[in-house]
């Protein structure tokens, strides 16, 4: 579904992304894991195309999309729930998931996608009217996620999802992305939480300085004794 | 002991007479302190050509009456129309371009901005006051018991409170004010929607501008001398009443003007020896609101744009 081809991403003269290839097939869950300032927002917000990469390429189902930009990618099916959430504080819960689903015009199946969101994080239905601003962390994070999922996404891209949220809370995030991922969307999930992240992942990725350091399926790398020691915090005995 | 004296020498008539001065004059910087107020929220910019865009719009209207003989009221919604253009004009070349470049960069673009368009319409026009078109029954002056009001001082409010509520309604229950909304906290996640920036911007910029020549063209009408200039206090005093309100805040913009407006005129009704200080009025509040509460009325705490 998505091939990314040595890829080159500079922030002024310095290379956050030093030429990655990274693919995503449909269906499944990727994940990439790596230290902060590995480069792993950069690769999501580069195929969102809010940063234009110096070289390489974006393939999403055949077409190089790395030209386009921002409104035509989410057109093509391709959303982002960004770090840091930035859910927006000053609309309601209403108005920021009726904002995910701006370039639709289908009012009916809209509404039926906001009800569908509410089952599945009834907190926010609770909250239906209130700013988002005044949201918990958790909430917000539902929130950043139902409103990608109102652009009917083909492909998900999370940055972080888990960040700064209590345990249990981030229990709960895995699983609705399980869910989201049943239900037939592809996700590209980026984490330091590695743990509870390759534990999802079909396949993924560990970024290292802009560079792609190792891949395998999510059950290798939890088992590779270098990925336990630098990512999941564990000792080599 | 002397506010007393002066409230007790004014009879009921000639205080009437001073709020109806007053309350227009308000509603008038209600309507301008808008447009900045608008542009702030969404560019974090002061839009310093917004002034002459009140000016530009009263030659507009006046050539357009007493050069192309348009009828006056179609006149009044081709300078609306023409005036919007404008703004959305300026936007695309003088602020458009620097859409990535530091925010002084910008401020100075609008400076540069004001200054062409002051320099154009001097050059164009000439710097010698115009007479703006007496307007049939508007521009008249009617007698309610007693307290002479010119005509458009009936309907300077009116229409003020009717386009701020239709502006509020676009605002807060369409898509594209909820776009607006969205776009004035995070560009980046606006476009991740799928939100044109751009056209958003375009709009703001339409819309500002759009109130600002209705504004001009009851400014016209009320204070008929049309000097390429005459943006320039009224501009900066709207400026002062949107940050007196809450910078970014259309309804703090408004109270904003009407604390102006009234103040300014209640000020030399009560004092005329300080008749020649009307135009420190504004800075004395900018200052009292700089000081005490510095997010305006209002306003929220300022959030930086990620
Ligand atoms: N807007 C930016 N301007 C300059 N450098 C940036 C910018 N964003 C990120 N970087 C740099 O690029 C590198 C990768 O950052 P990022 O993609 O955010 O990493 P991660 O998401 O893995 O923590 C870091 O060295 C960071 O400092
Ligand atoms: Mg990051």
């Amino acid at each position: 579904m998505l091939k990314v081809r040595d890829l080159v991403v500079a922030y002024g003269g310095i290379e956050a992304l030093k030429g990655i290839s990274v693919d995503v097939p449909d269906g499944q869950i990727v994940t990439l894991i790596g230290a902060n300032g590995a480069g792993k927002s950069t690769l999501l917000r580069t195929i969102m195309g809010l940063v234009k990469p110096r070289s390489g390429s974006v393939e999403y189902n055949e077409e190089n999309i790395k030209d386009l930009n921002s409104q035509h990618i989410v057109s093509r099916g391709i959303t982002l729930v960004p770090e840091g959430r930035r859910v927006f504080p000053n609309l309601t819960v209403l108005e920021n998931l009726r904002i995910g689903a701006y370039l639709r015009k289908d009012e009916e199946g809209i509404a039926k996608d906001i009800k569908r969101i509410y089952e599945l994080f009834p907190r926010l239905e609770e909250r239906n009217w209130q700013m988002a601003g005044t949201l918990s962390g958790g909430e917000q994070q539902m929130l950043a996620l139902g409103r990608a999922l109102m652009s009917r996404p083909k492909l998900i891209m999370m940055d972080e999802p888990s960040l700064g949220l209590a345990p249990l809370v981030i229990k709960d995030i895995f699983n609705i992305i399980r869910r989201i991922n049943e239900s037939g969307t592809t996700v590209l999930l980026v984490e330091q939480n590695a743990n509870m992240a390759l534990k999802v992942a079909h396949h993924a990725y560990v970024l290292e300085t802009g560079r792609i350091k190792t891949e395998g399926s999510g059950r290798e790398l939890l088992e590779n004794e270098e990925i336990k020691e630098a990512y999941l915090g564990k000792k080599k005995k | 002991m002397e506010l007393f004296q002066a409230i007790t020498n004014m009879t009921a008539v000639s205080f009437a007479q001073h709020m109806v001065n007053g309350i227009s004059l308000g509603s008038l910087y209600a309507l301008i302190a808008i447009g900045y107020t608008m542009v702030y929220g969404i560019l974090l910019m002061i839009n310093f050509a917004h002034a002459d865009i009140v000016m530009m719009a009263c030659y507009f209207a006046l050539f357009g009456i007493t050069t192309f003989h348009i009828p006056w009221y179609l006149t009044f919604i081709l300078t609306i129309a023409a005036t919007a253009l404008l703004g959305v004009i300026i936007e695309r070349s003088a602020y458009r371009p620097l859409r990535d470049a530091p925010k002084n960069s910008v401020l100075i673009s609008a400076i540069g901005a004001s200054f062409l368009l002051e320099n154009l319409a001097n050059y164009l026009f000439s710097g010698r006051p115009l007479h703006f078109p007496d307007i049939p029954f508007l521009s008249s002056m009617i007698d309610l018991n007693g307290i002479q009001v010119q005509a458009i001082c009936l309907f300077i409010p009116v229409v003020t409170l009717a386009c701020l509520f239709l502006l509020l309604h676009i605002v807060n229950h369409t898509k594209t004010g909820m776009a607006m909304r969205a776009v004035s906290k995070d560009y980046e996640i606006a476009r991740v929607m799928g939100v044109n920036i751009d056209n958003i911007i375009s709009i703001t910029f339409a819309i500002g501008s759009a109130l600002a020549a209705i504004g001009a063209i009851m400014w016209g009408i009320r204070y008929p001398g049309i000097t390429p200039y005459l943006g320039v206090m009224p501009g900066l005093k709207c400026f002062i009443a949107a940050v007196v309100g809450g910078i970014g805040n259309i309804k703090g913009a408004v109270i904003g003007g009407f604390i102006l407006g009234l103040g300014e005129i209640l000020i030399v009704a009560f004092f005329p020896q300080f008749s020649g200080y009307r135009d420190a009025f504004a800075f004395i509040m900018l200052l009292l609101i700089l000081f005490y509460k510095p997010t305006g009325l209002l306003g929220e705490k300022m959030t930086e744009k990620v």
